[in-house]
């Protein structure tokens, strides 16, 4: 009864105030519920329609848990070996030059195998648009200390809590390729609330434009939540998350091409 | 008249590459094999051809640029030397599971480890056999010359694109250093189309097109480890290549590839000057080995000689191309080390004729 009404509303087109992205397929996502990926997807996906850049867009995927992000995407993409993202993609731009080409990796992948790419990548300036999840642990293998966590963070790995004399710092690969000359644009926000949500997708409509202008590495982190990795209720990781992610990964830009 | 040009084997490879067409190079720099990029950099391959060059932070780097290259449709190559060809084993594996076209060089050296930058030929079971994991093949190719590293860069890249798979040119130190007379072919036109796989961006005519080697459901996955099964026993039935030289009414045969075969024919002249009647037999193709022409041959020998810049390894294939019909010895130096004509005799005189 409530569904006839429910869907009798929802018909009127007037009514109809969201629709899902043709750039997102009907494939169902495997992520966990509460992850912060599929909000991810979701975002960049509507932002290349909403550019109408489909046919000129090409993304590599990491090794992590988007491994398999092409079976979501309608686009075409390709799948780089764990951590050289930034290496692959920058063979397919520079041989089209004129498409706009990302890689979409996680902290793992982006901050630890691939740290040379990741680098490398940015110092050349490569004409890309790199976006870093970065939920401080490898989920995908069943959430082992990243070069992210956090101190003191448990994980698989570290059960007693990331310890810094033995185990090192968190890194804030972020703020070290904003340094760099080669990035035109560099800044970190989140997808667990609406207005969070909002200004990501700003930044990501942001980077994929900056790219056309053909001025350097645009790079977006995303801090997310790993709710089994953490083992947490999603609601409590992302409590969780502000109190303890954001304060150590500030949110906000951390570098704007100079025009702006 | 016909034009020749007195250069490196090195040179003569990066010159064939420009010529044959190739969109883009990505590279780090290696003894023996640095005049590759050095040359490309020089000739300004960006002017004459529109050809992309680009050096990159490591190996690991360059042959992953190659795999998003390779993965566009472009028409790719990467040179490098032993270790650095060991830096790519990862890349290459994901290269044959992705069955990307692109041409891998290596200039090999006398290894293991940092080993030597001088001439080695170990790095034929790496090549060969797979170096990287799971179950796949480049195919190889050595040459013999300078005008063979030119010649066989066009060679590379229509095995490439005919079988969507990676090509290794296994070439030596001494060959990349050498100069020798080499002529060239006209200049080819870069590709104006793309193959209909690659990713350049998705049209409305098709479905995306998806560049991976990952499978996570078994059987679909043992379906497509079948399929390129299948590739390489076409592969093996219609490419390949090798050389007889001095094989009519022989005793004996060398089998040698590279400088090994290089040598070898100076050998042959000396062991004939003492009436010894040996011949050389020179597999092209290191894969497809030549195993049934190998085998064939035996049938009319009495022995043969392998002669490689290594412990062994080529040696490994020559004995199951022969199958216990005739003896067959393997005579090598390592280390960078590269044996005399008469040494090479009197092995033969000493492992085959008097053993």
């Amino acid at each position: 009864m409530a569904d006839q009404i429910l869907n009798k509303e929802l018909i009127k087109p007037e009514n109809l105030v969201y629709k899902k992205t043709k750039i997102l397929n009907d494939n169902v996502m495997h992520y966990c519920p509460g992850c912060g990926h599929g909000t991810a997807h979701r975002l960049i996906a509507e932002v290349i329609e909403e550019m109408d850049i489909q046919s000129d867009v090409i993304g590599i995927a990491p090794v992590g848990c988007s491994v398999l992000m092409y079976n979501y995407f309608n686009i075409d993409m390709q799948e780089a070996s764990h951590g050289r993202a930034p290496a692959v993609a920058t063979g397919v731009k520079r041989l089209w030059p004129d498409k706009t080409v990302f890689t979409y990796q996680g902290d793992g992948d982006l901050a630890a195998i691939g740290t040379a790419e990741t680098i490398h990548a940015c110092n050349r300036g490569e004409n890309i648009t790199i976006f870093f999840i970065n939920n401080g642990i490898y989920g995908m293998t069943g959430g082992q200390m990243a070069p992210t966590t956090l101190e003191g963070m448990k994980s698989s790995t570290t059960p007693y809590g990331r310890n810094i004399a033995m185990m090192g710092n968190p890194l804030k690969i972020t703020e070290l390729v904003a340094q760099l000359p080669g990035t035109c644009y560099v800044t970190r926000q989140a997808v667990h609330t609406p207005s969070s949500v909002r200004k990501t997708k700003k930044a990501i409509r942001k980077a994929l434009e900056y790219q056309k202008k053909n001025i350097g590495t645009s790079f977006i982190e995303v801090v997310s939540n790993c709710n089994s990795g953490w083992k947490m209720p999603p609601v409590q990781a992302n409590e969780w998350m502000e109190e303890n992610m954001f304060p150590f990964f500030q949110l906000g830009d951390i570098k704007v091409p100079e025009e702006d | 008249m016909e034009e020749y040009k007195l250069m490196k084997g090195n040179e003569a490879i990066a010159e064939a590459a420009i010529l044959a067409g190739t969109d883009g190079y990505f590279g780090y720099p290696i003894t023996p094999q640095s005049e590759v990029m050095e040359y490309l950099t020089m000739e300004k391959p960006e002017e004459r051809t529109g050809m992309v060059v680009l050096q990159a932070e490591s190996e690991v780097a360059s042959i992953n640029m190659l795999y998003g290259a390779a993965g566009s449709g472009k028409k790719v190559m990467t040179s490098s030397s032993s270790p650095g060809i060991s830096l790519m084993q990862e890349g290459i594996s994901y290269l044959a599971g992705a069955e990307l076209p692109c041409l891998i060089v290596n200039v090999a050296r006398g290894g293991p480890g940092l080993g030597t930058i001088q001439p080695g030929q170990a790095d034929y079971f790496q090549a060969t056999k797979g170096g990287g994991h799971g179950d796949y093949h480049l195919i190889v190719l050595a040459p013999a010359s300078v005008q063979e590293m030119a010649d066989f860069v066009s060679m590379a890249y229509d095995l490439a694109f005919k079988y969507r798979n990676p090509v290794m040119i296994l070439s030596d130190g001494a060959i990349g250093q050498m100069m020798e007379k080499v002529k060239f072919k006209k200049q080819q036109e870069r590709m104006k189309t793309q193959p209909g796989w690659a990713t350049v961006g998705k049209t409305p005519d098709r479905e995306p097109n998806i560049i991976t080697s990952l499978d996570l459901d078994p059987a679909r996955h043992e379906r497509f480890n079948i399929k390129l099964q299948k590739k390489y026993e076409k592969i093996q039935k219609e490419e390949v290549l090798f050389e007889e030289i001095a094989c009519d009414d022989i005793d004996y045969a060398f089998v040698a590839y590279g400088t090994s075969a290089r040598i070898c024919q100076k050998s042959i002249e000396l062991a004939r000057e003492e009436g010894i009647k040996v011949g050389l037999f020179r597999p092209i193709s290191l894969w497809p080995f030549p195993y049934k022409e190998v085998g064939k041959i035996a049938d009319r020998l009495k022995g043969i000689l392998s002669v490689e810049l290594s412990a062994g390894q080529m040696v490994e294939d020559v004995r199951l191309a022969v199958n216990g019909k005739i003896k067959v010895e393997h005579y090598g130096r390592m280390g960078g080390m590269i044996p005399t004509p008469e040494e090479i005799v009197l092995a033969l005189k000493k492992q085959i004729i008097g053993g």
